[in-house]
């Protein structure tokens, strides 16, 4: 299955305005996405409530997976807004 | 309903309507009661519902735009949360009614929320509301939020009030606030007193007021009477009346009654409040809280945003002065990007103000940089002082700092209260001082600001408060430079005249709150100020204390005060 690893450099963390626009790209798709930290059981990336009760904070690596069309285009975006500074 | 509650006036005015009650507490819904039978349409309720939430705080956030909207935005998308909405449908299936499965559903995050703690704990708030607004539709109450604007303004009553509440509120809709909790410094007063609406807090049994209830809230003194008579009520009135006009008659710049200038600021958060300031005659700006340019952001805001933030300020007062807070964050006002170095179990006496900058040296650097620069291009005075600074050595450093950035003018807030007892030594390296009293009495009173049981210790009338800021002030003028007053307390109009007469140089207040004190310094001469100041300090308590000054300000009553 396509997938990113991605360390997360948000001083925030994926937390408060990186989640919301995590969540929200994710929920615009019609495929599955999974977000997870390293070696951690994934969560729907599409669910705000999810993503936060991971806890990402600055520094971590996180590992998004989709399958399906456009899933490598929709990878790309994903990993970017989650690495974005 | 009548009879009488007494809570804690924290902004002046008469306010009449009937009680619209916000109750927030809600018993969960029954776990032993299931649905009819239908499981697929009990879902589908309780989905519903929970689309109709979302639905409703999106457009909301959308009207409230703002930090106010962005936290609206945030609920829309727990209530639209997928994996929520599979957890309620699963609790459904299991025989649960829609009611409790969105309760038990909800649930769920929320004990890993508040187990996380910091940022996600804070959070928690936000899911309840989102909970019990779907809770309220699915049983068939009305959500738990204040009317939109109808025929009659109302009294909003609740237990407490978040911004996210006030958002959307307009002064033409609130007749007056009264809250069960809170103190003079929560987020309800603040509110309150910037909208110009009558404010009554810490009002034991009000929650428990019956809707609909004629209410009248005397912002003053406190006193909340329920289904008054008309003449009570006219009374009130005409006295709210005769003091708007005594206060309408006094303009110009701040000064006693034998022509001592007290200068007259605004408090601000940005530009967005310039225009309350110059509406109520503001000389300048004496408190410009920069952290919120800052707060809600995932990185500083850059040297430019800045600049052009601070350069709007200024310009609103050519010629005038405008001083200048350096972020203070910390404490309940934490940043992404400036976190403490570590756990924190008692962040109001942790890495906050001056003490983070230390930290991250290039934050201060920045703001410092772009506050210099905007003052280039302005002909306001810029005076720029640092939060939180307990000794003469962080006063040293900070206005190094300024220096270095070739700004002219750098002082201090005493708002701890070491500072105050060696104000001799800070004001050997401070160009000037600016008391914030509302920190300086919980650091005091070891009370903290966000607890309403401790609402009495935050009484700024209290004689040890009144002591602080009288050493603070005889600490400056040792050394010629001027101590003002920025705290809530400069706002009291009966207040103001002590502090004056305690030697404050100006005084600071959010806009709606100048006309009162502008009326009430020029009713009284710098000697009544002082001899108010010097029984209030005589004085064993905080009652005592105004009482003794108010027997030396025979202006006061002219005014409704």
């Amino acid at each position: 299955m396509p997938e990113r690893h991605v360390i997360v450099k948000a001083e925030v963390g994926l937390h408060a305005r990186p989640a919301a626009t995590f969540v929200q790209t994710a929920a615009k798709a019609a495929l599955d996405i999974t977000v997870a930290k390293a070696g951690g059981k994934p969560v729907n990336a599409k669910s705000i409530l999810g993503v936060l009760s991971l806890d990402v904070r600055q520094g971590d690596t996180v590992v998004i997976r989709a399958e399906g069309e456009g899933a490598e285009e929709l990878l790309d975006r994903l990993a970017e807004i989650a690495s974005a500074p | 309903m009548s009879g009488t509650l007494q809570g804690i006036g924290v902004s002046p005015g008469a306010g009449f309507g009937p009680a619209h009650v916000m109750s927030r507490a809600v018993p969960p819904p029954p776990a032993d009661v299931p649905h009819g039978g239908d499981a697929g349409a009990e879902r589908d309720r309780a989905l519903l519902a929970l689309e109709r939430v979302a639905a409703d705080l999106q457009e909301r956030g959308e009207r409230a735009g703002g930090e106010g909207g962005k936290i609206l935005q945030a609920q829309a998308l727990m209530a639209r949360d997928p994996g929520l909405s599979d957890g309620v449908a699963e609790l459904v299936r299991a025989g649960k009614s829609a009611a409790r499965a969105v309760y038990e559903g909800f649930g769920r995050y929320r004990s890993m929320l508040a187990e996380a703690g910091g940022y996600l704990g804070a959070r928690v708030a936000d899911l309840d509301d989102v909970r019990d607004r779907a809770l309220a539709v699915l049983e068939g109450r009305p959500v738990a939020d204040a009317p939109p604007a109808g025929a009659e303004p109302y009294v909003l009553v609740a237990r407490d009030l978040a911004p996210a509440d006030t958002a959307l509120l307009s002064p033409d809709q609130v007749a007056a606030f009264v809250t069960e909790e809170g103190g003079p410094t929560s987020h309800t007063s603040i509110i309150a007193r910037a909208m110009g609406v009558p404010a009554v807090v810490a009002c034991p049994g009000a929650t428990a007021v019956a809707p609909g209830t004629p209410v009248l809230a005397d912002g003053s003194s406190g006193l909340v009477r329920l289904a008054p008579s008309g003449e009570e009520v006219s009374a009130a009135r005409g006295a709210a009346a005769a003091r708007r006009a005594a206060l309408a008659a006094v303009t110009g710049p701040g000064a006693t009654a034998d022509g001592h200038a007290v200068p007259l600021l605004a408090n601000i958060g940005g530009p967005q409040d310039l225009a309350d300031a110059l509406e109520h005659g503001a000389e300048g700006v004496g408190l410009y809280r920069t952290e919120f340019l800052f707060l809600g952001r995932a990185e500083a805001p850059s040297a430019e945003e800045q600049e052009a933030a601070y350069l709007e300020v200024l310009e609103a007062f050519p010629g005038g002065q405008v001083v200048v807070r350096t972020l203070d964050a910390g404490a309940d006002k934490p940043l992404a990007f400036l976190p403490p170095p570590g756990e924190e179990p008692n962040p109001a006496l942790g890495e906050r103000g001056i003490r983070l900058l230390r930290l991250h040296p290039e934050v201060m650097e920045t703001q410092l940089a772009a506050l210099a620069r905007a003052a280039s291009r302005s002909t306001a005075v810029l005076r720029v002082m640092a939060p939180m600074v307990a000794t003469a050595e962080e006063a040293a450093l900070f206005a190094a700092a300024c220096r270095e950035a070739g700004l002219a003018s750098a002082g201090v807030m005493i708002e701890v209260p070491s500072a105050a007892l060696r104000a001799a030594d800070l004001a050997a390296e401070a160009d000037f001082f600016s008391v914030g009293t509302n920190d300086l009495a919980q650091y005091a009173f070891a009370a903290d600001r966000q607890v309403a049981a401790l609402a009495a210790l935050h009484d700024a009338w209290q004689p040890a408060l009144l002591d602080l800021v009288a050493l603070a002030a005889a600490g400056a003028a040792g050394r010629d430079r001027p101590c003002g007053v920025c705290g809530e307390a400069a706002g009291d109009p009966v207040l103001a005249c002590v502090l004056v007469g305690l030697g404050a140089a100006s005084l600071s207040m959010s806009a709606p709150a100048l006309p009162a004190v502008r009326a009430a310094l020029a009713r009284h001469s710098r000697e009544q100020c002082r001899l108010a100041a010097r029984a209030a300090r005589a004085a064993a308590s905080p009652a005592q204390a105004r009482d003794a000054a108010r027997a030396h300000l025979p202006g006061l009553s002219g005014l409704g005060l």
